[in-house]
Protein backbone atom coordinates (compact mmCIF):
# COMPACT_ATOMS: atom_id res chain seq x y z
CA UNK A 1 0.00 0.00 0.00
CA UNK A 2 1.63 3.29 -1.03
CA UNK A 3 2.20 5.91 1.63
CA UNK A 4 0.25 9.16 1.07
CA UNK A 5 1.78 12.18 2.81
CA UNK A 6 -1.46 14.17 2.90
CA UNK A 7 -3.21 11.51 4.98
CA UNK A 8 -0.89 11.91 7.97
CA UNK A 9 -2.31 13.93 10.89
CA UNK A 10 -0.86 17.36 11.75
CA UNK A 11 0.73 16.23 15.03
CA UNK A 12 4.28 16.07 16.34
CA UNK A 13 5.79 12.71 15.37
CA UNK A 14 9.01 13.61 17.12
CA UNK A 15 9.51 16.18 19.84
CA UNK A 16 11.30 19.33 18.63
CA UNK A 17 14.02 20.76 20.83
CA UNK A 18 15.77 17.45 21.47
CA UNK A 19 19.52 16.98 21.84
CA UNK A 20 20.22 15.56 18.36
CA UNK A 21 22.78 17.27 16.13
CA UNK A 22 21.40 19.30 13.18
CA UNK A 23 20.62 16.99 10.28
CA UNK A 24 20.47 13.87 12.46
CA UNK A 25 19.26 10.76 10.59
CA UNK A 26 18.11 9.07 13.82
CA UNK A 27 15.45 11.67 14.60
CA UNK A 28 14.33 11.35 10.98
CA UNK A 29 14.07 7.59 11.41
CA UNK A 30 12.22 7.90 14.73
CA UNK A 31 9.62 10.14 13.06
CA UNK A 32 9.03 7.48 10.42
CA UNK A 33 8.63 4.80 13.09
CA UNK A 34 5.98 6.98 14.74
CA UNK A 35 4.28 7.59 11.38
CA UNK A 36 4.20 3.86 10.63
CA UNK A 37 3.35 2.33 14.01
CA UNK A 38 1.54 5.19 15.78
CA UNK A 39 0.92 5.14 19.52
CA UNK A 40 0.97 1.35 19.88
CA UNK A 41 4.76 1.07 19.87
CA UNK A 42 7.15 0.87 22.82
CA UNK A 43 10.85 1.41 22.22
CA UNK A 44 13.77 -0.38 23.83
CA UNK A 45 16.95 1.64 23.35
CA UNK A 46 20.44 0.41 24.29
CA UNK A 47 23.31 2.84 24.79
CA UNK A 48 23.92 5.07 21.82
CA UNK A 49 23.03 8.41 20.29
CA UNK A 50 19.32 7.74 20.84
CA UNK A 51 19.84 7.61 24.61
CA UNK A 52 21.32 11.10 24.44
CA UNK A 53 18.79 12.58 22.00
CA UNK A 54 16.10 12.21 24.69
CA UNK A 55 17.60 15.20 26.48
CA UNK A 56 17.33 16.22 30.10
CA UNK A 57 14.79 14.81 32.59
CA UNK A 58 11.83 15.39 33.23
CA UNK A 59 11.26 15.94 29.49
CA UNK A 60 11.97 13.40 26.77
CA UNK A 61 12.82 14.36 23.21
CA UNK A 62 11.55 11.13 21.65
CA UNK A 63 7.78 10.77 21.32
CA UNK A 64 7.57 7.13 22.52
CA UNK A 65 7.47 5.23 25.79
CA UNK A 66 11.09 4.13 26.11
CA UNK A 67 13.04 1.63 28.17
CA UNK A 68 16.71 2.56 28.24
CA UNK A 69 18.81 -0.54 28.74
CA UNK A 70 22.45 -1.62 28.72
CA UNK A 71 24.28 -2.17 25.43
CA UNK A 72 24.30 -5.96 25.34
CA UNK A 73 20.71 -6.63 26.40
CA UNK A 74 18.38 -4.72 24.09
CA UNK A 75 16.87 -7.74 22.34
CA UNK A 76 16.53 -9.81 25.51
CA UNK A 77 14.91 -6.89 27.38
CA UNK A 78 12.46 -6.48 24.49
CA UNK A 79 11.70 -10.21 24.52
CA UNK A 80 10.91 -10.01 28.23
CA UNK A 81 8.79 -6.91 27.73
CA UNK A 82 6.80 -8.62 24.97
CA UNK A 83 6.23 -11.64 27.24
CA UNK A 84 5.00 -9.23 29.93
CA UNK A 85 2.57 -7.56 27.55
CA UNK A 86 1.30 -10.98 26.49
CA UNK A 87 0.65 -11.90 30.15
CA UNK A 88 -1.38 -8.68 30.51
CA UNK A 89 -3.33 -9.53 27.38
CA UNK A 90 -1.99 -6.50 25.52
CA UNK A 91 -1.36 -8.10 22.14
CA UNK A 92 -1.83 -4.79 20.35
CA UNK A 93 1.47 -3.36 21.65
CA UNK A 94 4.45 -3.50 19.31
CA UNK A 95 7.78 -3.82 21.10
CA UNK A 96 10.46 -2.20 18.96
CA UNK A 97 14.21 -2.28 19.57
CA UNK A 98 15.92 0.84 18.27
CA UNK A 99 19.63 0.06 18.39
CA UNK A 100 22.67 1.51 16.69
CA UNK A 101 25.09 -0.47 14.58
CA UNK A 102 27.39 -0.94 17.57
CA UNK A 103 24.49 -2.27 19.62
CA UNK A 104 23.55 -4.62 16.80
CA UNK A 105 26.57 -5.76 14.82
CA UNK A 106 29.04 -5.86 17.72
CA UNK A 107 27.85 -5.72 21.31
CA UNK A 108 24.20 -6.72 21.03
CA UNK A 109 24.65 -9.47 18.45
CA UNK A 110 24.38 -12.38 20.88
CA UNK A 111 21.17 -11.09 22.47
CA UNK A 112 19.66 -10.43 19.04
CA UNK A 113 20.70 -13.85 17.77
CA UNK A 114 19.09 -15.44 20.83
CA UNK A 115 15.83 -13.53 20.39
CA UNK A 116 15.76 -14.44 16.68
CA UNK A 117 16.34 -18.11 17.48
CA UNK A 118 13.52 -18.10 20.07
CA UNK A 119 11.27 -16.33 17.59
CA UNK A 120 10.30 -13.53 19.98
CA UNK A 121 7.58 -11.34 18.52
CA UNK A 122 9.49 -8.03 18.31
CA UNK A 123 10.65 -5.61 15.63
CA UNK A 124 14.40 -5.02 15.75
CA UNK A 125 15.53 -1.87 13.96
CA UNK A 126 19.24 -1.34 13.52
CA UNK A 127 19.91 2.31 12.74
CA UNK A 128 23.25 2.05 11.02
CA UNK A 129 25.44 5.16 11.00
CA UNK A 130 28.49 2.96 10.45
CA UNK A 131 30.53 3.81 13.58
CA UNK A 132 30.19 4.50 17.32
CA UNK A 133 29.15 8.12 16.78
CA UNK A 134 27.98 8.84 20.33
CA UNK A 135 31.32 8.10 21.99
CA UNK A 136 33.41 9.84 19.35
CA UNK A 137 33.35 8.11 15.96
CA UNK A 138 35.14 4.85 16.78
CA UNK A 139 35.14 2.05 14.22
CA UNK A 140 32.42 -0.61 14.47
CA UNK A 141 31.81 -3.88 12.69
CA UNK A 142 29.49 -2.04 10.32
CA UNK A 143 32.04 0.58 9.22
CA UNK A 144 32.75 0.18 5.49
CA UNK A 145 36.17 -0.40 3.97
CA UNK A 146 38.37 2.68 3.72
CA UNK A 147 36.32 4.88 6.04
CA UNK A 148 38.14 7.20 8.41
CA UNK A 149 37.22 6.94 12.09
CA UNK A 150 39.12 8.06 15.19
CA UNK A 151 40.39 4.51 15.67
CA UNK A 152 41.13 3.84 11.99
CA UNK A 153 42.77 7.11 11.04
CA UNK A 154 44.31 5.71 7.84
CA UNK A 155 41.04 4.10 6.78
CA UNK A 156 39.46 0.83 7.85
CA UNK A 157 41.05 -2.25 6.32
CA UNK A 158 38.12 -4.64 6.62
CA UNK A 159 34.74 -4.72 4.93
CA UNK A 160 31.36 -3.99 6.50
CA UNK A 161 29.73 -6.82 8.41
CA UNK A 162 26.54 -7.76 6.60
CA UNK A 163 24.04 -8.11 9.44
CA UNK A 164 20.88 -8.51 7.25
CA UNK A 165 22.44 -11.64 5.71
CA UNK A 166 23.25 -12.96 9.19
CA UNK A 167 19.57 -12.50 10.06
CA UNK A 168 18.45 -14.23 6.86
CA UNK A 169 20.60 -17.16 7.93
CA UNK A 170 18.59 -17.24 11.20
CA UNK A 171 15.54 -18.05 9.06
CA UNK A 172 13.38 -15.38 10.73
CA UNK A 173 10.08 -14.48 9.03
CA UNK A 174 10.96 -10.91 8.04
CA UNK A 175 14.25 -9.17 7.21
CA UNK A 176 14.49 -5.87 5.33
CA UNK A 177 16.92 -3.08 4.58
CA UNK A 178 15.76 0.54 4.44
CA UNK A 179 17.24 4.00 4.15
CA UNK A 180 16.35 7.40 5.62
CA UNK A 181 16.63 8.70 2.05
CA UNK A 182 13.48 6.75 1.12
CA UNK A 183 11.02 7.29 4.01
CA UNK A 184 7.99 5.97 2.14
CA UNK A 185 9.78 2.66 1.58
CA UNK A 186 10.80 2.48 5.26
CA UNK A 187 7.26 3.25 6.47
CA UNK A 188 5.80 0.59 4.17
CA UNK A 189 8.28 -2.00 5.43
CA UNK A 190 7.52 -1.14 9.06
CA UNK A 191 3.78 -1.47 8.48
CA UNK A 192 4.33 -4.82 6.83
CA UNK A 193 6.63 -5.99 9.64
CA UNK A 194 3.94 -5.04 12.19
CA UNK A 195 1.57 -7.57 10.60
CA UNK A 196 4.09 -10.43 10.67
CA UNK A 197 4.30 -12.65 13.75
CA UNK A 198 7.76 -13.55 14.99
CA UNK A 199 11.14 -11.84 14.93
CA UNK A 200 11.37 -8.96 12.44
CA UNK A 201 14.63 -7.28 11.53
CA UNK A 202 14.96 -3.97 9.66
CA UNK A 203 18.37 -2.48 8.91
CA UNK A 204 18.09 1.29 8.42
CA UNK A 205 20.96 3.07 6.70
CA UNK A 206 21.50 6.45 8.39
CA UNK A 207 24.22 8.83 7.14
CA UNK A 208 25.59 10.84 10.09
CA UNK A 209 26.76 14.38 9.19
CA UNK A 210 29.12 14.58 12.18
CA UNK A 211 30.87 11.24 11.82
CA UNK A 212 30.88 11.04 8.04
CA UNK A 213 32.05 14.65 7.73
CA UNK A 214 29.49 16.23 5.42
CA UNK A 215 27.13 19.22 5.33
CA UNK A 216 24.10 18.45 7.60
CA UNK A 217 21.72 19.44 4.81
CA UNK A 218 22.90 16.52 2.67
CA UNK A 219 21.67 13.66 4.91
CA UNK A 220 18.82 12.50 2.57
CA UNK A 221 20.89 13.04 -0.56
CA UNK A 222 23.79 10.91 0.67
CA UNK A 223 21.38 8.21 1.85
CA UNK A 224 19.85 8.17 -1.64
CA UNK A 225 23.29 8.10 -3.28
CA UNK A 226 24.21 5.03 -1.20
CA UNK A 227 21.23 3.26 -2.78
CA UNK A 228 21.87 4.62 -6.27
CA UNK A 229 25.54 3.54 -6.29
CA UNK A 230 24.53 0.04 -5.18
CA UNK A 231 26.45 0.41 -1.90
CA UNK A 232 23.24 -0.04 0.09
CA UNK A 233 20.74 -2.31 -1.72
CA UNK A 234 17.16 -2.12 -0.48
CA UNK A 235 15.53 -5.52 -0.22
CA UNK A 236 12.91 -7.42 1.67
CA UNK A 237 13.02 -11.06 2.80
CA UNK A 238 9.62 -12.34 3.76
CA UNK A 239 8.79 -16.00 4.46
CA UNK A 240 11.85 -17.30 2.67
CA UNK A 241 11.46 -15.13 -0.43
CA UNK A 242 13.91 -12.34 -1.16
CA UNK A 243 12.67 -9.38 -3.19
CA UNK A 244 14.66 -6.31 -4.25
CA UNK A 245 12.62 -3.21 -3.34
CA UNK A 246 11.36 -0.90 -6.07
CA UNK A 247 13.80 1.96 -5.33
CA UNK A 248 16.78 -0.39 -5.75
CA UNK A 249 15.58 -2.51 -8.66
CA UNK A 250 17.17 -0.34 -11.35
CA UNK A 251 20.64 -0.66 -9.81
CA UNK A 252 20.71 -4.43 -10.16
CA UNK A 253 22.34 -3.76 -13.54
CA UNK A 254 25.91 -2.61 -13.01
CA UNK A 255 25.87 -0.06 -15.85
CA UNK A 256 22.81 1.70 -14.41
CA UNK A 257 24.49 2.44 -11.06
CA UNK A 258 25.71 5.96 -10.29
CA UNK A 259 29.56 6.02 -10.19
CA UNK A 260 30.74 5.25 -6.65
CA UNK A 261 32.95 8.36 -6.59
CA UNK A 262 29.83 10.56 -6.57
CA UNK A 263 28.95 9.04 -3.20
CA UNK A 264 32.48 9.04 -1.78
CA UNK A 265 33.49 12.58 -2.73
CA UNK A 266 30.73 14.19 -0.63
CA UNK A 267 32.05 12.58 2.57
CA UNK A 268 35.12 13.74 4.46
CA UNK A 269 35.66 10.25 5.89
CA UNK A 270 36.57 8.96 2.40
CA UNK A 271 38.75 11.96 1.46
CA UNK A 272 42.04 10.04 1.59
CA UNK A 273 40.88 7.13 -0.62
CA UNK A 274 43.11 6.18 -3.55
CA UNK A 275 41.79 4.79 -6.85
CA UNK A 276 42.87 1.30 -5.74
CA UNK A 277 40.69 1.64 -2.62
CA UNK A 278 37.71 2.73 -4.71
CA UNK A 279 38.25 -0.36 -6.83
CA UNK A 280 38.16 -2.60 -3.73
CA UNK A 281 34.86 -0.97 -2.71
CA UNK A 282 33.45 -1.47 -6.21
CA UNK A 283 34.38 -5.14 -6.06
CA UNK A 284 32.60 -5.32 -2.68
CA UNK A 285 29.44 -3.91 -4.29
CA UNK A 286 29.61 -6.48 -7.10
CA UNK A 287 30.01 -9.30 -4.55
CA UNK A 288 27.08 -7.99 -2.53
CA UNK A 289 24.82 -7.97 -5.57
CA UNK A 290 26.01 -11.42 -6.63
CA UNK A 291 24.91 -12.67 -3.20
CA UNK A 292 21.54 -10.95 -3.56
CA UNK A 293 21.13 -12.41 -7.03
CA UNK A 294 21.72 -15.92 -5.67
CA UNK A 295 19.21 -15.43 -2.87
CA UNK A 296 16.64 -13.83 -5.16
CA UNK A 297 16.81 -16.62 -7.73
CA UNK A 298 16.30 -19.33 -5.16
CA UNK A 299 12.50 -19.61 -4.84
CA UNK A 300 12.80 -20.28 -1.12
CA UNK A 301 16.36 -20.53 0.23
CA UNK A 302 15.45 -22.51 3.34
CA UNK A 303 12.86 -24.54 1.44
CA UNK A 304 15.36 -25.31 -1.31
CA UNK A 305 17.79 -26.62 1.26
CA UNK A 306 15.09 -28.92 2.64
CA UNK A 307 14.31 -30.15 -0.89
CA UNK A 308 17.97 -30.94 -1.51
CA UNK A 309 18.11 -32.98 1.67
CA UNK A 310 14.97 -34.87 0.63
CA UNK A 311 16.69 -36.01 -2.55
CA UNK B 1 2.30 -15.75 59.61
CA UNK B 2 -0.37 -14.96 57.08
CA UNK B 3 -2.32 -12.68 59.37
CA UNK B 4 0.66 -10.44 60.09
CA UNK B 5 -0.24 -7.15 58.54
CA UNK B 6 2.72 -6.06 56.49
CA UNK B 7 2.28 -2.81 54.69
CA UNK B 8 3.01 -3.18 51.02
CA UNK B 9 5.68 -0.83 49.72
CA UNK B 10 4.17 1.93 47.61
CA UNK B 11 6.32 1.12 44.63
CA UNK B 12 8.92 -1.55 44.02
CA UNK B 13 10.15 0.16 40.91
CA UNK B 14 11.52 3.54 41.77
CA UNK B 15 12.90 4.85 38.54
CA UNK B 16 13.13 8.32 37.06
CA UNK B 17 10.53 8.71 34.31
CA UNK B 18 10.62 11.39 31.62
CA UNK B 19 7.57 12.30 29.56
CA UNK B 20 7.73 13.35 25.88
CA UNK B 21 7.60 17.14 25.60
CA UNK B 22 9.02 19.76 23.26
CA UNK B 23 12.23 21.44 24.29
CA UNK B 24 13.91 18.73 26.35
CA UNK B 25 17.23 20.61 25.96
CA UNK B 26 15.71 24.07 25.71
CA UNK B 27 15.08 26.30 22.71
CA UNK B 28 17.34 24.72 20.10
CA UNK B 29 16.62 27.56 17.67
CA UNK B 30 19.64 29.34 19.17
CA UNK B 31 21.92 26.70 17.56
CA UNK B 32 21.08 28.04 14.12
CA UNK B 33 23.50 29.81 11.77
CA UNK B 34 21.14 30.03 8.80
CA UNK B 35 17.37 30.06 8.92
CA UNK B 36 15.04 28.53 6.32
CA UNK B 37 12.62 31.03 4.76
CA UNK B 38 9.72 29.61 2.75
CA UNK B 39 8.69 31.36 -0.43
CA UNK B 40 4.93 30.71 -0.41
CA UNK B 41 4.50 31.71 -4.06
CA UNK B 42 6.89 29.01 -5.26
CA UNK B 43 5.68 26.25 -2.88
CA UNK B 44 3.79 23.41 -4.59
CA UNK B 45 2.72 21.77 -1.26
CA UNK B 46 4.50 18.46 -2.00
CA UNK B 47 5.30 18.15 1.75
CA UNK B 48 8.79 16.73 1.13
CA UNK B 49 10.34 19.27 3.53
CA UNK B 50 7.79 18.24 6.16
CA UNK B 51 8.63 14.57 5.54
CA UNK B 52 12.41 14.94 5.71
CA UNK B 53 12.69 17.52 8.53
CA UNK B 54 14.48 15.62 11.34
CA UNK B 55 13.23 17.98 14.03
CA UNK B 56 9.51 18.15 13.27
CA UNK B 57 9.86 21.94 13.05
CA UNK B 58 8.26 22.22 9.60
CA UNK B 59 4.55 22.42 10.38
CA UNK B 60 1.47 22.21 8.15
CA UNK B 61 -1.45 24.62 7.98
CA UNK B 62 -4.96 23.43 7.14
CA UNK B 63 -4.33 23.95 3.40
CA UNK B 64 -0.99 22.03 3.62
CA UNK B 65 1.08 25.20 3.24
CA UNK B 66 4.15 24.73 5.43
CA UNK B 67 5.71 27.09 7.96
CA UNK B 68 8.74 26.85 10.25
CA UNK B 69 8.85 26.66 14.04
CA UNK B 70 11.82 29.01 14.58
CA UNK B 71 11.91 28.32 18.32
CA UNK B 72 13.32 24.85 17.72
CA UNK B 73 14.62 24.75 14.10
CA UNK B 74 18.34 23.89 14.24
CA UNK B 75 19.00 25.18 10.72
CA UNK B 76 20.41 21.97 9.21
CA UNK B 77 19.15 22.96 5.74
CA UNK B 78 17.65 19.59 4.77
CA UNK B 79 14.33 21.26 3.82
CA UNK B 80 16.08 23.61 1.39
CA UNK B 81 18.04 20.74 -0.20
CA UNK B 82 15.08 18.38 -0.71
CA UNK B 83 12.70 21.05 -2.05
CA UNK B 84 12.08 20.17 -5.73
CA UNK B 85 11.18 23.78 -6.72
CA UNK B 86 13.79 25.60 -4.55
CA UNK B 87 11.09 27.42 -2.60
CA UNK B 88 13.16 27.44 0.62
CA UNK B 89 16.11 29.80 1.01
CA UNK B 90 18.69 29.55 3.76
CA UNK B 91 19.17 33.11 5.06
CA UNK B 92 22.11 33.86 7.43
CA UNK B 93 20.97 34.81 10.93
CA UNK B 94 21.46 38.51 11.57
Amino acid sequence: MPVKLRDFPRTHFNMPGNAACPGCPETMGLRYVKMALGDKAVLVIPAGCSSVIQGISPKSGINFPILNIVFAAAASAAAGMKAGFEMLGRDDVQVVVWAGDGGTADIGLQAMSGAAERGDDIIYICVDNEAYMNTGIQRSGATPYGAWTTTTWTGKKEHKKNVPFIMIAHDVPYVATASVGYPQDFIEKLRKAATVKGFKYIHLHAPCPVGWRFDPGLTPEIAQLAVKTGMWPLFEYHNGKLKISSFSRLYRVKEKRVPLKEYLKLQGRFRHLKDSDVKILEEYIDRLWAWLDLLEKAPNPSGTARDLLGK
Amino acid sequence: MSNVNVEEPKSLFIAPVSKPAPGSVGKTGTWRHEKPVINEEKCVKCLLCWLYCPEDTILRREDDMVYVDYDYCKGCGICAKVCPVNAIDMVPEG
